[in-house]
């Protein structure tokens, strides 16, 4: 097999595999608090972070509003993410990459 | 370990922020010489993979869950400098989309997952595996090490930032987040290692603190498979 085509087969199988992973795994998330959420919370300094600063997301706590809390929701929230950060991601590396060198 | 809004002071806020910007200039320069082609498409798979992985969190115990960072895989699979920039955009992503972090503390988000828990840890990551013998068995073991440090360094540097903010006294807050983290570290710790086998074994091409960088372990030199 050539490499540009083993290169794309290994591409496209790892980005299955980051899709998969936020659909169908993210439902299962545990919804307890994370560790510094639950810091706050004995701590009491939880109350400091109910401010809104930025009120544009466009998926609040990984959720599609209009499709409210369904647990569907936080699933296509994760594919969109993921498919966003996947680009984004391409092309900060594309950005970042080096000028073509004689070696 | 996302800050949200309000958990810090305007001028921690501020600080962290230029750091961040500092360490931002300083690592495209770095990229700019040494990050390769071939690694561009697996700058998207790693900030997918971080994404979607932070999504799934675990149980630690006491009512308390954690989840994955990924600090130290972008870093081992990118470079300390694109993997601080990948780790910087799932950041700013998981901020402005999914209100996870806030944006006031994006500066010092990215200071704690992305500079703490990426880049000084892979110095100290690439300064471990110096000095052990060059086989995947060791670079595997720092792996593991290096990546739950990491979370429990980041976390540290977090209790700090909320201690100088005058949010919370350090004497308080340091043990209680080190102590949740030393638990969440072992889940970022597992799947980092078990990532970087499977891609030391399939694809060792494409790690690129295995094979490219200087400094790192270059035991042999590794070709790309067919």
């Amino acid at each position: 097999m050539d490499k540009k085509k083993s290169n794309r087969r290994f591409i496209v199988i790892a980005l299955l595999a980051c899709l998969v992973i936020a659909f169908f795994l993210s439902p299962l998330a545990s919804s307890s608090p994370d560790g510094l959420e639950k810091a706050a919370e004995n701590l009491g300094f939880l109350h400091l972070g109910e401010v809104l600063v930025w009120g544009h997301s466009l998926m609040p706590d990984y959720s599609i509003p209009f499709l409210g809390e369904r647990s569907v929701s936080g699933m296509i929230a994760g594919l969109l993410g993921t498919l966003a950060v996947f680009g984004l991601g391409w092309g900060v590396g594309f950005a970042l990459k080096r000028k073509k060198q004689t070696k | 370990m996302h800050i949200p809004d309000g958990f810090l002071s305007l001028s921690v806020a501020a600080a962290t922020y230029g750091v961040a910007a500092s360490v931002g200039a300083a690592t495209i320069v770095q990229a700019k010489r040494r990050f390769s082609d071939r690694f561009v498409p697996l700058a998207g798979i790693s900030a997918a993979f971080i994404f979607a992985a932070q999504m799934v969190n675990f149980p630690i115990g006491g009512g308390t869950s954690g989840h994955f960072l990924g600090a130290m895989l972008a870093c081992l699979l990118l470079g300390p400098s694109v993997g601080f920039w990948i780790m910087s955009l799932v950041l700013a992503m998981q901020c402005l989309l999914f209100a996870d972090g806030g944006i006031t503390a994006l500066g010092a988000n990215i200071l704690n997952m992305g500079i703490v828990g990426g880049i000084v840890s892979y110095w100290i990551f690439a300064l471990i595996v110096k000095i052990l013998p060059t086989t995947k068995g060791s670079f595997l073991a720092a792996t593991f090490g290096v990546s739950w440090l990491a979370v429990v360094l980041a976390a540290f540097v977090c209790s700090v930032e909320l201690g100088v903010s005058g949010t919370i006294p350090f004497k308080i807050v340091i043990p209680v987040m080190t102590g949740f983290h030393v638990l969440i570290g072992l889940g970022d710790a597992l799947v980092t290692t078990a990532v970087l086998s499977y891609m030391l074994n399939a694809r060792p091409d494409l790690v690129y603190s295995w094979s490219g960088s200087k400094g790192a372990p270059i035991g042999e030199e590794v070709t790309a498979n067919g």
